[in-house]
Formats: C-alpha cells, structure tokens, sequence
C-alpha cells in the first residue's frame, strides 16, 4: 500500500466525523496559539530593549560601583560609595587608560520639580556633556551645556520633551528659571523626543551638569555610574580591562572576585537582557506547552473510541487483505493529520493575535514595537504539533492494528 | 491437487477455566471449481471453519493445506496476501464501509494489493457490471437496499480475480426474492470457475451448491452430493 493511499484512506477516515475531529483538536490549537503568542511577544520585547541598549553606541562602556550580584542574598549594593573624584581622575590620565576618549560620571536622582505652581517629580540626571552624544539628546531648541558649565558648576539644565509638556504647557520654556529641589535652575535646551534610551526615559528626565547635581541635589561626593566612551568600538576589550586594572590598583584589589565596581560594554548588557527575555520565553512556553499535554490526551481518547467504533471496518480491511502495519499506518495517520491541521491553525491564529497584540502594545508603550514573527517558532510548532500526533496516536493505532479479524468482524 | 485439503482439523478455544472445542477432527478435500455448501445448526463450528479456510483464524491441531501449502508455514502478513489475492469474502451483514460510495467499497481490496492504481476503476467497474450495479456506480452504500449491499459485497469480492469465494450466510439477511438474486450471482461465478464455499443453516439456499457438507457438533455428520441442484433459472430471473 502507498503512502499516498495510506494518507487518502487516513483522511477519508477523519471525514466521516467532521465535528468531533474539529473537537478533538481544539487542545492543540490553543497550546500551539499560545506558544506562537508568547514566542513572538518575547522576541518583541528583547528586539525593543536591545535597540534601547545598543542606542547607547557600541563604544560605550559603564562602571558601576558595587560588587557584581552572587545571588539573590548578596548584596549587590556593598561599596556602592567607590566610585569618586579620585577614581575619574585616575580614569581620564591617558597612561593609565589610553583607550578612553572621554567620560561622564553620573548622579541620578528624583526629584521635585516646579515651575511657577506647577510641581512635578522627574529623573534628574547628573552628567558631563558627553552624554548629549552618548545619548543622543541635542536639544532642538536652545543647547546642552558644556564642560566649562560642569567645571562652573553653573545651575543650567536640559529639559526632556515631557517634562517641557507638563511644566509649560504650550508656552515658552526657553531661558525660563525652574526649581529642582529648592535650588534655581535655568532651561537651556529641549531635548527632543526620544523614548527609551538603554534604561533611561529621556522624555521624563532633566539633564544638569554632574558637578552641580552632587553639590546642590545629592549631597554625596560619588557617582551612581561612570559613562566612558572608547576611542573605537575595537579597543574596548582592551580599554575595559585597562579600567579594571586602574581602578583595582587605585582600591588595593588583588583577587578580581573581590572588585568593588562593575565594568559593562553595551555587548554585555545586550547579553544580559537577552538572557533574561530568552529565559522568560521558554519558561512561558514550557506553561503553554502544558495545554498541549491535555490536548494530546484528548487526541489519545477520541482515537480510542474511534478504534473501538470502526472494530468492524478494521476487521473487514485485515479480511480483505490489509497487514497489520497497514492498520497501524492508517490510524497513526489519522492522528498526526489532526495534530498537524491542529498546529496549523493554532500558527495562523497565533500569528493573527501577535500582530494585533502588537499594534496594541505600540499604541500603548508608544515606541516602536516591533511584530515579529520567526520562522523557527512556526517550524516549532508544526513540529510539536506532529509530534503530539505521533506520541499519542501510538496506542490507539497499535491498539487498533492487534485486533483479530474474526474477533472485529464478530463485533455488534 | 485439490486447492483444499484437511486432515483432522481441531480448535479449541479457552476461555479461562472453560474448554470449547468447536471442530473436534475434520477431513475432507475441496477441489478447484467445486460449490460446496457447509450446513449445520448454530454451534456446530461451521463459522470457527469458514474462518480457518479463509486465514483469519488459525487451527489448534490438525493440517490446512491451501494450494499445497500448510497454513501454519504462512506468516501472518503472507496469511494478509492471499486473503487479499487469492480469496474472496462476503458476510452475512455485508460489512461495506457506511457513507461511502459503491465504487470505493468495491475497490478496497485493491487498496491492499500490488496492483497498479491505473488499472483500479476499470476493474471495479468489471466487477460491478458483474453483479448488475452498473447504475448504482457512485451512489452511497446507505442509499441501497439489502440486497444491492450483498451485490456490493461480491463484487468486493470479485475483484481481485480470487481462486476461492467464501460467503458466511450470504442471504441470511435477505428477503427471499433478493436472497434468489443474490445466489444466482453466486451461482454464474461457480460457472465461471471460481471455486465456492457457502455456510449456510437453510437447506433451501445449500440446494445451489454440487456437494453440502453438515456438520454437527464439531464433527462431519453427512457430506453428500446435491442430487437435484436448484438453478437460478429455475425460480424467475431477476
């Protein structure tokens, strides 16, 4: 017998019960809808924070103080006071990391922010005006401030476009003198609308110079980060461990498990969210594959009624000539042809709720969510669904093909 | 050579404590182009025979030798083979496929055989003219009345050009006028060559065959010739 024919007898077979096959498959359509959805949600949501983090430049390196997480009871935040003056000066000596182009040290805190009898509470962010480039946050109107300004320690600041909307409203906010805090600053630039920027929502924020914002605002003499930019995306390596070995003379460190700071690339925290998200995914996906479980039992029930049902048709087909294996063949068929229209659907119909969940999401988060659907995920869920078929049409195929002819034709 | 030949054939069949024996030594010869008829009250093994005839079942003692060759040398998917080859089977209920059209039915053996799908609807629609349901071609197997069905289930029979044609009470199910109808087909085969083995519990229908065999109890009570066979065109044609 022909595999051809096999198929067609396999589908005639399913024909006869139109309504409960659409049943039986309604376990596997689900699972495979779910598992498209959560797949290309996932990969959504790590293509969204991956464009964030490599806006930053692939020359961006950042030194964080503290000691790198070992776990959940560690605590990460033990020497979160090490990165000082000291330490960005001992950084920008050009013999200790010639590979450095520049830096900004970075004071990030929330703070109250007024404008005549409007008071909101923003991301206020300490920095050098490197990170207008790092960040890409020229103002459209006015300008950011230079490092002259940050030695000056000159009460100046950069506003993001939502903090413009909510302070001002339609009018002027140019040369105007807002309060953060209780200290007097004036509004030099707009910065225009970017979104999010690495983990930094630049709309929401107020850029000033890092020397004001640790004298006036913060009250520390350390930095929450150090923004470094390499001469090239090449030296990095080198440069990233340059400033290790700087900042481990500079704090007597010998055993590098030791160090009181952390040094990222972009590449690294690139990996880091990847990570996170791949392991979301799969975690979620493993969740749905639990309704595929179920389906493929419904799948294994139905088949077995449907044995018992056609005893008769079984026993006259070994009667007039089929052999076991084409017995087993036909019902096996019968079962992976459901699993697999199963799966195709549950493809489409993931597919379809991907992309309206996505334009959702755009509409909601507001920054470019992006639909996306693999390949791999669709040829997972064919695979599965087929293998889901074969798994538990086994028994009730075997089941089937052992019947006696005499037995099943005797059968009222 | 006679096409089949048994020696002292016995089945048992266990059932937990309980021993049934249904054949307790049967012999007897069928040769090629014989119509012998199998009688016998119910209980009295003539299906436990019909069924080790046909390999669908297998004896507890005993030879089987079809066409030389003792059953029990065929593997079970050999056993498959000459079903689908070399014999053909018709059923007291029919057994045709529900919801399905008289061509399909009919084609189903082929489904299982060698032969070359090219050939498939020319031979089934042989074998359909044969059984004068040429115009029922494409008609569902639901839609027809019972003695058509049987007609269906000869020529599912017919198909595949078998040496030997068992029919287990083929008009067992039928009025009289469509059960006449049925074994003057059956009798036209005979006459074509095909060797034919009929259980039956009605003297009536057994009165087709040349020979009749009655078993009783497991055991060959009276195997006779037919003196006076009964011929189709005896009763009314059709």
């Amino acid at each position: 017998m022909t595999f051809k024919n096999s198929l067609k007898t396999a589908i005639k077979g399913l024909r006869v019960n139109k309504s409960r096959s659409a049943l039986t498959i309604l376990g596997i359509v689900i699972g495979i809808t779910s598992i498209i959805l959560i797949m290309s949600l996932g990969k959504g949501a790590q293509e969204l924070i991956l464009n964030q983090v490599r806006g930053l430049g692939s020359a961006t390196i950042i030194i964080e103080p503290g000691r790198e997480s070992q776990g959940p009871s560690a605590f990460s935040s033990l020497f979160t006071d090490s990165l000082k003056d000291r330490e960005v000066e001992a950084l920008k000596n050009p013999s200790n990391v010639p590979g450095l182009e520049e830096l900004s040290p970075m004071v990030v805190l929330s703070a109250p922010v007024s404008f005549e009898t409007e008071v909101h509470t923003f991301m206020v962010l300490g920095a050098a005006s490197l990170i207008a480039e790092i960040v890409d946050v020229y103002p459209e109107t006015g300008q950011f401030f230079t490092d002259e300004q940050v030695q000056q320690l000159a009460s100046v600041a950069v506003i993001g476009s939502e903090v413009k909307n909510k302070l001002f409203g339609p009018s002027d906010a140019l040369n105007q003198n807002i309060k953060i805090k209780s200290k007097v600053f004036k509004v030099i630039g707009i910065s225009p609308k970017k979104g999010q920027v690495g983990m930094l929502d630049v709309d929401n924020s107020i850029i000033i110079p890092y020397s004001t914002a640790q004298k006036y605002l913060s009250g520390m003499n350390y930095y929450h980060e150090i923004i470094v930019k390499a001469k090239s995306e090449e030296v990095v390596p080198e440069t990233v461990q340059d400033i290790k070995t700087t900042l481990r003379e500079l704090h007597n460190i010998t055993d590098p498990s030791k160090d009181d700071f952390q040094v990222a690339t972009q590449e690294d925290i690139a990996q880091r969210v990847g990570t996170v998200t791949s392991v979301l995914t799969i975690f979620l996906s493993a969740i749905a594959a639990i309704s595929l479980v179920v389906g493929g039992i419904g799948i294994m029930n139905i088949m077995l009624v449907s044995v018992t049902e056609r005893t008769r048709e079984i026993g006259l087909r070994k009667a007039l000539g089929a052999t076991t294996k084409n017995i087993l063949t036909q019902f096996l068929l019968e079962s992976v042809i459901l699993t697999l229209l199963g799966g195709v659907i549950g493809i489409i119909l993931g597919i379809s709720y991907s992309f309206i969940a996505s334009l959702i999401l755009s509409r909601v988060i507001g920054s470019n969510w992006q639909f996306t659907v693999s390949l791999q995920a669709i040829l997972l869920g064919l695979g599965v669904s087929g293998f889901v078929g074969l798994v538990f049409g086994l028994y009730p195929a075997r089941a089937a093909s052992q019947k006696s002819p005499i037995e099943a034709l005797r059968y009222e | 050579m006679p096409l089949i030949e048994i020696k002292n054939l016995e089945k048992t069949y266990n059932e937990g404590e309980t021993e049934t024996r249904a054949l307790c030594g049967v012999s007897f010869d069928v040769k090629e182009g014989e119509f012998v008829a199998v009688m016998g009250p119910s209980g009295s093994g003539k299906s436990t025979l019909l069924h080790i005839l046909g390999f669908l079942d297998r004896q507890t003692k005993g030879n089987y030798l079809f066409d030389g060759k003792e059953l029990n040398e065929y593997t079970d998917n050999e056993a498959a083979k000459v079903r689908n080859e070399k014999m053909g089977f018709v059923f007291q209920s029919f057994n045709l496929l529900p919801r399905t059209s008289v061509l399909e039915n009919v084609k189903l053996p082929l489904l299982y055989s060698s032969t070359p799908q090219s050939k498939w609807a020319s031979m089934a629609k042989k074998a359909i003219e044969q059984v004068g349901l040429s115009h029922r071609l494409n008609h569902l197997t639901s839609q027809l009345s019972g003695g058509e069905r049987q007609r269906v289930a000869i020529a599912r029979a017919l198909i595949n050009e078998p040496k030997i044609i068992f029919a287990d009470e083929p008009t067992g199910n039928l009025d009289s006028k469509s059960g006449s109808a049925v074994m003057e087909i059956v009798e036209k085969l005979n006459d074509q060559g095909h060797t034919i083995i009929l259980i039956t519990h009605e003297t009536y229908t057994a009165q087709y065959a040349q020979r009749i065999i009655t078993l009783m109890d497991g055991e060959i009570e009276n195997d006779r010739k037919v003196e006076k066979r009964r011929k189709g065109k005896d009763e009314f044609v059709k």
